[in-house]
C-alpha cells in the first residue's frame, strides 16, 4: 500500500486507455503511458500515428473521448485543465518574428506573472545556446534557431514535466549538443521530458524509456535496453584484420549467418552478421582464439530502430487485415 | 466525453492563472512590435495634419467631400474633411482588417497552441484579443482627430458654415467636430466587430481578407450610393460613420444619428458574440483553420444579414420611414433654410448689410425631371426656385433657380443657376481672402428619417 502510495507519487504521466477520434478517424485507441520523475521518455511512431495527438492531450490542448489521466498527481479530464508546471510545445514551437528572442521570453515571463515560477530569460537563452542573438528579431532565425528558442520558451516556466514534439528539427549538431545537455540535466533535476522523434539516434542517446505507436495503438512501452532485448536477430557490421577468416569463423559459429548484402557501398573489409547478442558473444573470443582482430563490430541500424521497423510493420499488416 | 476522472493523488497544482490583463499586454506588445501596426499609428498623428494643409494651400478643393469646398474659407472644414475620408474609406475598409489579425495572426504563425498552452482559457485569450485590437484602434482615432484638428488650426480658425448655412463659430465648430468624432467610434467598433469574427471563422485564410475588403466597400457603397429605402440604408453601420452630418444643422438632424448608432452598437454585439462563439467551440489541436464557406454563411454572414433586416424594420416601425427619405418637401424646407443663412451671410460681406434670415421669410419649390417623374428619391435632376422678401423694399420678392444634385444618403449640392448677381460666380473679398459667392455652389442636407411631407 505504501509502495503503491509512493509510486503513484514519482508518476508524473499516469495514462490509462486513452481514446481520441476525429470524426472517423481514431487517433488514440486505448493508450497507456507512465512516465516518472526524472526520466526521459520518447514516443515514436510512423506519421498518423497519433504522437502528436498524444502529446497535445499531455500539454491539455484537448481532452481524450475516454480513458484516465493523471498529470503531476492531478485527474486532467478537459481541455486545458493540465496543472501548472507543465510546458512544452507540439506542431513547432509558437514565436513571433516581430520580437526578438528576449523580447519573446520576457513577455511569456511577464504574461505569467511576477509571483509565478519563472526561471530568468538570460539563463534560459544561455541554455540554449542563443545568448549571442538574444536580441535579434526571430523573423531572421533558422529552422533549428526557433527550435532553441522554443525549447526556452518552455524552459521559462521551470517546467516539471515537459512535452516536446519533434525538438530536435533541424538542429545542427551544436545546437543539439545544446538541446540533448539541457534536457538530461533538466530530468536530472527531476523533470519529466517526454518528447517525440523520427530520429532514432536522438532518442537512443537520451530516453530511457520508450512507447512506439502504430495506428494510435501502443506496440511497444518500457525501457530501451528490454526493446534490444525482445529484438530478435540484428546485423552487425564486423571489420577484423582478416576478412576471409572472419567469414568462415562466423559461418561456423551456432546462430551466426553471414548477410552477403552488405549495403549499397559494399567494403571489402567489412562483413555483415545476422545474431542475437547472445551469439555475438560467442562469436567475439572465437575470432580472437583465430588470431583474427576484430577492429568494429556495431549495428547497421540501432536496435531502436530495428525494433520500431519490425513492429510497426508488424501492426500495420495487422490493421490492414 | 467519458473521460473518468482519477482521484488526485495529492499534489493539487492549480492550472496556471493569467489574468485578462497579462493577457492584454501580452498581446499589445505583439501587436506594437509589428512594424505596419507603428507605422499606420504614425501616419495617423501626422497625416492628416499634412493632407489639411497642403490640400488647404492648392487651388482645386475636393468639393465632392463634405465640406471640402469650405477649405480655403476655415481650417475647421479641414478638419471635418478628415473624418468625412476617414468614414468613407478609412474606417470600413480599414477597422476591420485591423481589428482581426489579432486573430488570424497567430494561425499564421502557428502559435495557438503556445499561447492555449500559456493562458489555458480561451475566454481570456478572446477578451485580451479584442481589447488589444481595440486599442490599437483607440490609437489611431485620436490620432486622426488631433492631427486634423491640428491641421486646421494651423490653415485658420474662422468660423463653419453648416449644412444648413448657419455660421459656427470656431468654438461651437471644434464642439460639434469632436462630437462628431465621437459619434463615429460606434460604427468603428461594429466595425472591428466585423473583423474579429471574419478573422475568427477564416482564421489565415485570405478569403478572410477579401471578404471584409469587398464586404466594408459593398457597406459603403450601400449606404451612400445605392437606391434603397432610408431605413434599409440607416440599418447599416457604415452609415453612422455621415449620420454625424446632421449635427452640423440647426436643430441638428438627431434622428438619423441617433437611429446609426443604436443600429452599430446593434452590430456589434451580435458580431462580437458570434465570434466569441465560435471562438469557444474551435478546436485548437487543428494546426490549421482556413475555415468554411459554409460555416462563413451561415455563422456569419447570415446572422449579420438578420440583424440589418430586424434594424431595418426597428427603424422603419419607429420612424415611419418607409421611401427613400428624400420627396419635395423636405429639400424646399432644407434649400430655403440653407439660402436664407447664406444670403444673410452674403449681404455682410458684399454689400455690408444687416439682415436676418427671419426678415427674409424664405420659401423654396422643387420638382423633379421637371415634374415628369415621381417627386421623391435622390438624383442630379432636382430644379427648385427659392422666392424670399427683399429687405427694406415692401412687397418686392426675389427669385433665385438652383439645380440640386441629391445623393441616396440625403447629402445634396445646391448649384445657382440664377440670376447671376445672386447666385452666379464671382468673388467676394473674404475676410481670409478671395472666395467664391457663398449663394453660388453649397452643401445641404436632408433628414432621411425625418417626417415626410405632405400631398
Amino acid at each position: 500500500m505504501l509502495t503503491d502510495d509512493i509510486l503513484s507519487k514519482s508518476r508524473t504521466v499516469r495514462a490509462q486507455g486513452l481514446t481520441k477520434c476525429f470524426g472517423d478517424v481514431v487517433a488514440l485507441d486505448g493508450v497507456d503511458l507512465d512516465a516518472e520523475a526524472g526520466q526521459i521518455h520518447g514516443i515514436v511512431g510512423p506519421n498518423g500515428a497519433g504522437k502528436t495527438t498524444l502529446l497535445g492531450i499531455l500539454l491539455g490542448l484537448a481532452a481524450a473521448d475516454s480513458g484516465t489521466l493523471e498529470v503531476l498527481g492531478v485527474p486532467v479530464g478537459r481541455a486545458l485543465a493540465a496543472p501548472d508546471g507543465v510546458a512544452g510545445f507540439v506542431d513547432g514551437p509558437g514565436l513571433y518574428p516581430a520580437l526578438t528572442a528576449r523580447g519573446n521570453l520576457a513577455a511569456l515571463a511577464a504574461l505569467r506573472g511576477p509571483g509565478a515560477r519563472t526561471a530568468g530569460v538570460d539563463e534560459v537563452l544561455q541554455q540554449v545556446g542563443l545568448t549571442d542573438v538574444a536580441d535579434d528579431r526571430v523573423r531572421g532565425f533558422s529552422l533549428g534557431m526557433r527550435q532553441r528558442l522554443g525549447l526556452a520558451a518552455a524552459l521559462i516556466t521551470k517546467p516539471r514535466l515537459l512535452v516536446l514534439d519533434e525538438p530536435a528539427n533541424g538542429l545542427d549538431p551544436a545546437g543539439k549538443r545544446h538541446v540533448h545537455n539541457t534536457l538530461v540535466r533538466l530530468a536530472a533535476d527531476g523533470a519529466t521530458i517526454i518528447l517525440s522523434s523520427h530520429r532514432m539516434d536522438d532518442l537512443a542517446a537520451m530516453c530511457s524509456e520508450v512507447t512506439i505507436l502504430a495506428t494510435g495503438r501502443v506496440v511497444f512501452s518500457g525501457p530501451l535496453n528490454k526493446l534490444a532485448g525482445e529484438n530478435r536477430e540484428l546485423d552487425y557490421r564486423l571489420r577484423t584484420s582478416d576478412t576471409g577468416a572472419a567469414r568462415r569463423v562466423a559461418a561456423e559459429t551456432d546462430g551466426i549467418s553471414v548477410v552477403d548484402d552488405a549495403g549499397p557501398r559494399p567494403d571489402p573489409e567489412v562483413i555483415v552478421v545476422r545474431a542475437l547478442v547472445s551469439d555475438l558473444d560467442e562469436l567475439v573470443p572465437r575470432l580472437v582464439r583465430a588470431d583474427i582482430a576484430v577492429r568494429e563490430l556495431a549495428p547497421v541500424t540501432s536496435p531502436l530502430e530495428s525494433a520500431f521497423l519490425a513492429l510497426t510493420d508488424q501492426q500495420e499488416r495487422e490493421s490492414s487485415r | 466525453m467519458t473521460v473518468t476522472a482519477t482521484t488526485a493523488s495529492g499534489e493539487g497544482l492549480a492550472p496556471p492563472s493569467v489574468s485578462v490583463w497579462r493577457g492584454y499586454r501580452f498581446e499589445l506588445v505583439k501587436l506594437l512590435a509589428q512594424w505596419w501596426v507603428r507605422i499606420l499609428i504614425g501616419l495617423c498623428w501626422i497625416g492628416p495634419a499634412v493632407a489639411v494643409i497642403v490640400v488647404s494651400g492648392q487651388n482645386s478643393l475636393p468639393a465632392d467631400t463634405l465640406f471640402g469646398r469650405q477649405m480655403h474659407a476655415t481650417g475647421w472644414a479641414g478638419a471635418l474633411v478628415v473624418l468625412s475620408f476617414a468614414g468613407s474609406w478609412f474606417f470600413p475598409l480599414l477597422t476591420p482588417v485591423i481589428a482581426g489579425d489579432v486573430f488570424s495572426a497567430e494561425d499564421r504563425l502557428g502559435t495557438w497552441s503556445h499561447l492555449l498552452v500559456a493562458v489555458r482559457s480561451p475566454r481570456r485569450i478572446f477578451l485580451a484579443k479584442a481589447l488589444a485590437s481595440l486599442t490599437v484602434l483607440l490609437m489611431c482615432l485620436p490620432g486622426l482627430a488631433v492631427s486634423g484638428i491640428i491641421g486646421g488650426l494651423v490653415v485658420g480658425s474662422r468660423p463653419l458654415i453648416g449644412l444648413d448655412g448657419h455660421p459656427l463659430s470656431p468654438a461651437e465648430a471644434a464642439g460639434t467636430l469632436l462630437l462628431a468624432w465621437l459619434c463615429a467610434l460606434v460604427p468603428v467598433l461594429a466595425f472591428a466587430a466585423i473583423g474579429l469574427l471574419a478573422s475568427v471563422i477564416f482564421g489565415r485564410s485570405p478569403i478572410g481578407l477579401l471578404l471584409l475588403a469587398f464586404g466594408g466597400l459593398g457597406m459603403l457603397l450601400a449606404s451612400q450610393v445605392l437606391p434603397m429605402p432610408a431605413a434599409v440604408r440607416v440599418a447599416l453601420p457604415s452609415f453612422a460613420f455621415l449620420s454625424w452630418n446632421g449635427l452640423f444643422t440647426s436643430p441638428p438632424q438627431l434622428g438619423s444619428l441617433i437611429a446609426g448608432i443604436a443600429v452599430s452598437l446593434a452590430w456589434a454585439a451580435t458580431a462580437t458574440a458570434l465570434a466569441y462563439v465560435i471562438f469557444m467551440r474551435r478546436d485548437f489541436t487543428s494546426p490549421a483553420n482556413d475555415g468554411s464557406v459554409r460555416r462563413a454563411i451561415t455563422l456569419g454572414i447570415l446572422p449579420l444579414l438578420a440583424v440589418w433586416v430586424l434594424s431595418a424594420g426597428v427603424v422603419a416601425a419607429a420612424t415611419g420611414a418607409t421611401g427613400s427619405g428624400i420627396d419635395a418637401g423636405k429639400l424646399q424646407r432644407s434649400l430655403a433654410t440653407s439660402f436664407g443663412h447664406l444670403y444673410v451671410v452674403q449681404s455682410q460681406e458684399v454689400y455690408h448689410l444687416s439682415v436676418t434670415a427671419a426678415q427674409l421669410r424664405t420659401t423654396a419649390s422643387c420638382a423633379k425631371g421637371q415634374g415628369l417623374v415621381a417627386q421623391d428619391g435622390p438624383g442630379n435632376d432636382w430644379r427648385c426656385s427659392v422666392y424670399w422678401h427683399l429687405p427694406g423694399v415692401s412687397n418686392a420678392t426675389g427669385q433665385a433657380v438652383y439645380q440640386l444634385d441629391v445623393s441616396p444618403n440625403g447629402r445634396y449640392v445646391a448649384d445657382g443657376d440664377g440670376p447671376n448677381q445672386v447666385n452666379g460666380y464671382f468673388v467676394l473679398r473674404a475676410p481670409y481672402g478671395d472666395a467664391p459667392n457663398p449663394l453660388w455652389q453649397f452643401d445641404g442636407l436632408v433628414d432621411l428619417l425625418g417626417p415626410a411631407s405632405k400631398g
